[in-house]
């Protein structure tokens, strides 16, 4: 490893984009030991999802809506029906209800799982990614692959298929199961939620830098449960509004040094959604199990370490593996796979809670239930900003490692919010350059 | 995917975006040999979770894996890779710390002794990835062309 250049200018530049249009990545300029420059680059919004479900039925945008994430289509779905609903004056309660819950701990546990052992774990074990680290630990990455399996099982049965889920109405489904069909994902659920405390208790083992910053953080909040679909939007500084008050509060700003719009909560500043977001304004709604796990891991109920969101999405896998038995044996078939919707002009927003964060629609449609105009905000889109100040943060503190170590501990920085930078593209490369 | 015929050996897996232009150079690969009456052959279309792969192999001896690659300067060039019998060469996908994608898939089978017997990768290198644009007019014409190869493959790995 190169040691650092002492003083002077020097840059961290890594990593490139979507060769679309123009640079992207991570570009932080260092000058006489002060971190001067942070830009953040890593995601792009789903503008042309937006312009396409103009004219398109409401019917459509469940189907539209699931393509913008090859990883989380149901989130997209579900923030997709539930806006749609709002806007007809339609409400989707008991088994179907449930039965959108369990859709989700699938895409939890698919999610965060794919997160936790195969892009962010190699960062802690010291390896440049999940290959080395399966050739060191072939049982643990095994146990991470089972885990996915199981939640992709989950989201094949309701959703009809592993990937953009095709079961998904406005109104709830096409076909619900049946108690017999879903008995056998039970008995692999039980195995997953062995497999999910196992994975708490070994990403508790890990090391973490030490690294804590006071955050806003904004979730949704139930009285009742867990959050997936359903509650208020609110934030540890007393934010409390509904998803029709969202664009009050949120605003998307233009900055100058960067071509992405950032996210901002009206006279906050930045933001934070997320697991860790989820986790410190809903501890209390955890499964006792869940609960129990944090603790032994030595967390508390509010997590302020994003080096510690690994621990944080462990447990999340663990409650929806718990989440979804419980659905499971609760279940019982609804004489109907969904509720009549009769189209009307309106608008309707909703919020849910995508594996990453708050994913925020709007709609509006006109009377015979077209598409007039539509908005997304997806939860990478909203933690850009907090990224970028972790990273300033981080490079302040961490300013005499050696550049190498300093790049990758920038990467991880990033991991730690589980970005969804490849949204729409299964690809990208990453560049390093030095000035 | 759908079901598969009941004697399938043998498993086409296109990898790709339909929105983003040439990223759908590997789903368009395998909805022209759906369209052909290929007994043996199971067709899986995946987004490239690569994680995912490793299950959705599982059992067949024979995959072909088509999917398109990062520009290089020579849009509808297209690559064949034997990946049973060696690592892929680092250009081949482009990795990405932040995604886990078909190289690095394979790579993870390799690591566990997960791969299939025999798996062949075709990759048609892309110009277009700009979301909602049509595919170039180079991949199109690739496309034909490997779709032809995989069919003369897989009527040699098929026959009796």
């Amino acid at each position: 490893m190169k040691p650092m250049k002492p003083a002077s200018r020097k840059t961290i530049k890594v990593g490139y984009l979507a060769r679309v249009e123009g640079e992207g990545g991570i570009f932080i300029r260092v000058s006489n030991g002060q971190v001067r420059e942070v830009k953040l680059r890593i995601f792009e919004p789903p503008r042309f999802f937006e312009a396409f479900l103009r004219g398109r039925m409401y019917t459509e945008a469940p189907d539209i809506t699931a393509r913008i994430c090859g990883i989380c289509p149901v989130a997209y779905q579900m923030s997709a029906v539930h806006a749609m609903e709002a806007a007809l004056g339609v409400r989707v309660e008991g088994q179907l209800r449930a039965l959108r819950r369990l859709l989700y701990c699938g895409e939890w546990i698919e999610s965060h799982i794919l997160h936790i052992y195969m892009l962010h774990a190699p960062d802690f074990l010291g390896y440049p990614d999940a290959i080395r680290m399966a050739q060191d630990y072939p049982d643990v990455v095994k146990r991470g692959l089972e885990l996915k399996k199981i939640g992709n099982a989950i989201i094949a049965l309701l959703g009809g298929r592993e990937v953009h889920p095709i079961n998904v109405r406005v109104g709830g489904f096409y076909r619900v199961p049946t108690r017999r069909e879903l008995a056998p994902l039970a008995e692999q659920l039980k195995w997953a939620r062995d497999a999910a405390l196992e994975t708490v208790r070994w990403t508790a083992t890990l090391p973490y830098a030490d690294f804590n910053r006071d955050y806003t953080f904004v979730a949704l909040r139930h009285p009742a449960e867990y959050p997936f679909n359903e509650g208020r939007i609110v934030s540890n500084r007393g934010l409390d509004i509904t998803s029709d008050e969202y664009e009050q509060h949120f605003s998307e700003e233009h900055v100058d040094y960067s071509n992405a719009l950032h996210s901002t909560l009206r006279g906050s500043g930045a933001y934070f959604v997320g697991p860790m977001a989820r986790y410190s304004l809903n501890f209390d709604q955890l499964s006792p199990l869940a609960q129990e796990a944090a603790r032994a891991a030595g967390l508390g109920s509010v997590c302020r370490n994003p080096f510690q969101s690994i621990i944080v999405r462990a447990i999340e896998t663990l409650y929806a593996c718990d989440e979804a038995l419980r659905i499971i044996e609760a279940y019982e078939q609804p004489d109907a796979p969904s509720v009549e919707c009769v189209p009307r002009s309106g608008t309707g927003t909703a919020c849910t809670e995508a594996p990453r964060g708050l994913l925020y629609h709007r709609y509006r449609l006109d009377e015979t239930g077209q598409i007039l105009d539509a908005k997304i905000v997806p939860p990478t889109s909203q933690n850009q900003k907090i990224i970028e100040e972790d990273l300033t943060s981080f490079v302040t503190q961490s300013i005499a490692l050696p550049e190498d170590e300093l790049t990758s501990r920038c990467e991880q920085t990033v991991r730690n919010y589980d970005p969804c930078i490849s949204c729409a593209t299964h690809f990208l490369r990453l560049q390093i350059e030095r000035e | 995917m759908s079901e598969p015929p009941m004697d399938a050996r043998v498993l086409l897996i296109g990898v790709g975006n339909p929105d983003r232009g040439d990223d759908a150079a590997g789903l368009a690969v395998a909805r022209e040999l759906a369209s052909q009456t290929l007994p043996h052959v199971a067709i899986h279309e995946s987004p490239g979770d690569g994680a995912a792969l490793l299950s959705a192999w599982q059992g067949f001896d024979v995959v072909v894996l088509v999917d398109a690659m990062p520009p290089n300067g020579h849009a509808g060039r297209i690559h064949r890779v034997d990946a049973v019998a060696q690592p892929l060469p680092a250009d081949l996908f482009a990795n990405s710390t932040h995604t886990f994608g078909v190289a690095q898939g394979i790579e993870l089978a390799r690591a566990l002794g997960m791969l299939p017997r025999t798996l062949i990768i075709y990759g048609i290198e892309g110009r277009e990835f700009t979301i909602g644009s049509p595919m170039s007019a180079e991949v199109r014409g690739a496309i034909l062309q490997v779709t032809m190869a995989i069919l003369a493959e897989l009527r040699r790995k098929t026959s009796p």
